[in-house]
């Protein structure tokens, strides 16, 4: 089937990129470059997937396609969560927090907001996941603008400390995070992937998907808790990084066209990898890590999504 | 039967639905008629467990709808909105698919394609079943709807202005589709129409809605009166037989 050939398609593309990345520009020093490498691409491929399933979800729970759950406002709030332990601790902050408690505050911290959020918007008579997407929207730029406030009245060298948190980065990921993320990630995919089928009935909108029989809020409450439990670990393993979705689940939708979640699931992960390994080789040997992966995935997003918006706006 | 009694709905301090009692017969189509914002849609969506309820009680064969399981519901009961936008491109196949949802969860079996196709049949689809939904006339779109409802297979099925935006000959051969599933299929049908003669023309009861209450209710004969229309839609009309139903004529 089609479908099925596409998919393929993206998996033998996923084995090349993985190859490519592991074994050119290997050097002598095979001992010390494969085991890194090998874990990096662990850590790509995770993260490519949290990134791929959420984006796809979270655009069908959303009912919008050119959203991703970073406009919940998750970005701007690990951006002030960094900016205000760097606040608070100065350049000490490395020496007070290490990776992993750093890592336990942002992700522990990010669920609870999601789950505030949720429950503000949600616990009220409207229920409207537009009141949710708009509350989020609002409450992520006012997070943008006090991190940025933090920024200007921090010293310019702790500045640097920040900085690194800004931009997605493969390079700084701790192997201990890895593996505690990796099972969590896992877990939640699977737990997930249940609903699916239901996802699919989601997709003719609210009330067909009531008269189906579908739980509409369960569903809703069920995946945005699972989405932001993947936004979460990925931005606080990685960075914010979360644009790549738009790109990668639009695409997905134009490859596959199929409207079954487990096809475009399973696709839109695919080509995550591939874009992020396929990036991340290139800031690597092309940029010579003069660039981040994060600044090409926005050049090439943003491209696209001014496509999406001028295509959108003809139909 | 549904049985709805002392329903009350408010949206922030403004009446929608104000202590509405009513029982819709079994096997019948059950019109409700009425001007814009008086509350039609509103029951269908309380009925149809869409929207909640500010008191009162509903009961669907003599058990209260939010009792039901949604599966158990959604086996029983579909609901047809006015605006339907799928926020994928779906073929009609697909998308008439989707109605077995609750009885296979997306896990068709044979039973389910054989029920698929029959409704494709009865709709007069199966020659465009292939084609996107978003390439089809209003008309046809409609149709598809329809036949994802119809595949569902509930004994009740409510339509929220299924007419909408159809021209006649669309509008007529709707309802010509849903009196064979009344007299042959034994369904209960409550839609709303805008259209007073389509109500005249098809249904077995009108529902009259007015500030918010169902003013008047009962077979057809006995509500389409001059003095009942001027009561519930506020401008003069003409009643004319015409064969065996009336015709309401208010073209002035």
């Amino acid at each position: 089937m089609f479908k099925h050939k596409i998919i393929t398609i993206l998996l033998v593309a996923l084995l090349i990129c993985i190859g490519i990345y592991m074994f050119t520009f290997t050097g002598v020093n095979l001992d010390y470059v494969l085991p890194r490498r090998g874990f990096k691409i662990i850590a790509m491929i995770l993260i490519s997937f949290a990134i791929g399933y959420s984006s796809v979800v979270f655009q069908t729970i959303s009912a919008n396609r050119i959203l991703t759950p970073s406009i919940m406002g998750f970005d701007s709030f690990y951006l002030l969560i960094q900016s205000t332990l760097v606040f608070i601790y100065g350049d000490k902050t490395f020496q007070v927090l290490n990776a992993e408690s750093n890592f336990a505050i942002s992700v522990g911290l990010m669920i609870l907001f999601s789950l505030a959020m949720y429950y503000l918007v949600f616990k009220r008579e409207s229920k409207s996941m537009y009141l949710l997407l708009l509350v989020g929207m609002l409450i992520g730029t006012l997070f943008r603008s006090i991190s940025s406030f933090i920024v200007m009245l921090i010293d310019p060298n702790e500045f640097m400390i920040f900085q690194a948190a800004m931009f997605a980065s493969f390079d700084k990921i701790n192997v201990n995070l890895l593996t505690i993320s990796s099972v969590v990630l896992i877990g939640a995919m699977i737990f997930g992937a249940r609903y699916f089928r239901q996802l699919d009935v989601m997709n003719l909108g609210r009330e067909n998907a009531i008269s189906l029989g579908v739980d509409y809020h369960k569903v809703i409450r069920v995946n945005l808790m699972i989405i932001s439990v993947m936004v979460a670990i990925s931005t606080a393993l990685v960075g914010p990084i979360t644009f790549l979705g738009i790109l990668v689940a639009n695409l997905a939708y134009e490859l596959v066209k199929s409207s079954k979640h487990i096809y475009i699931v399973i696709t839109c992960c695919l080509l995550t990898a591939v874009t992020v390994i396929g990036g991340q080789y290139l800031v690597e040997h092309l940029f010579n890590m003069s660039t981040t992966i994060s600044i090409i995935i926005n050049f090439v997003g943003g491209i696209y999504f001014i496509y999406l918006l001028l295509r959108s706006n003809k139909g | 039967m549904i049985q709805v009694k002392n329903v009350s709905k408010k949206y922030g301090e403004k009446n929608i639905l104000d202590n509405v009692s009513v029982t819709f017969p079994k096997g019948k189509i059950t019109c409700l008629v009425g001007g814009n914002g008086t509350g039609k849609s509103t029951l269908l969506s309380i009925i149809s467990r869409l929207v909640s309820r500010d008191q009162g009680e509903i009961n669907l064969v003599n058990q209260e709808i939010v009792n039901f399981k949604n599966r158990d519901f959604a086996k029983r009961l579909s609901i047809l909105k006015q605006a339907n936008h799928p926020n994928v491109r779906l073929t009609v196949k697909e998308l008439v698919a989707f109605g077995r949802f609750p009885h296979s969860q997306g896990r068709l079996t044979h039973q389910d394609q054989e029920k698929i196709q029959e409704s494709l049949v009865f709709m007069g689809l199966v020659d465009i079943q292939d084609q996107y939904i978003d390439e089809l006339s209003g008309g046809q779109k409609q149709r598809t709807f329809l036949a994802m409802v119809l595949a569902q297979d509930t004994d009740y099925i409510l339509l929220d202005e299924p007419l909408n935006n159809l021209d006649m000959k669309h509008s007529v051969e709707i309802m010509k589709i849903l009196r064979v599933l009344a007299d042959e299929y034994g369904k209960t049908i409550i839609i709303v129409v805008h259209d007073i003669n389509y109500a005249s023309s098809y249904a077995d009861y009108i529902a009259a809605v007015k500030d918010h209450k169902i003013i008047h209710f009962g077979p057809t004969d006995e509500i389409i009166r001059e003095d009942i229309m001027k009561e519930v839609f506020d401008i003069d009309m003409t009643i004319v037989d015409n064969c065996n139903n009336k015709v309401c004529i208010y073209f002035k």
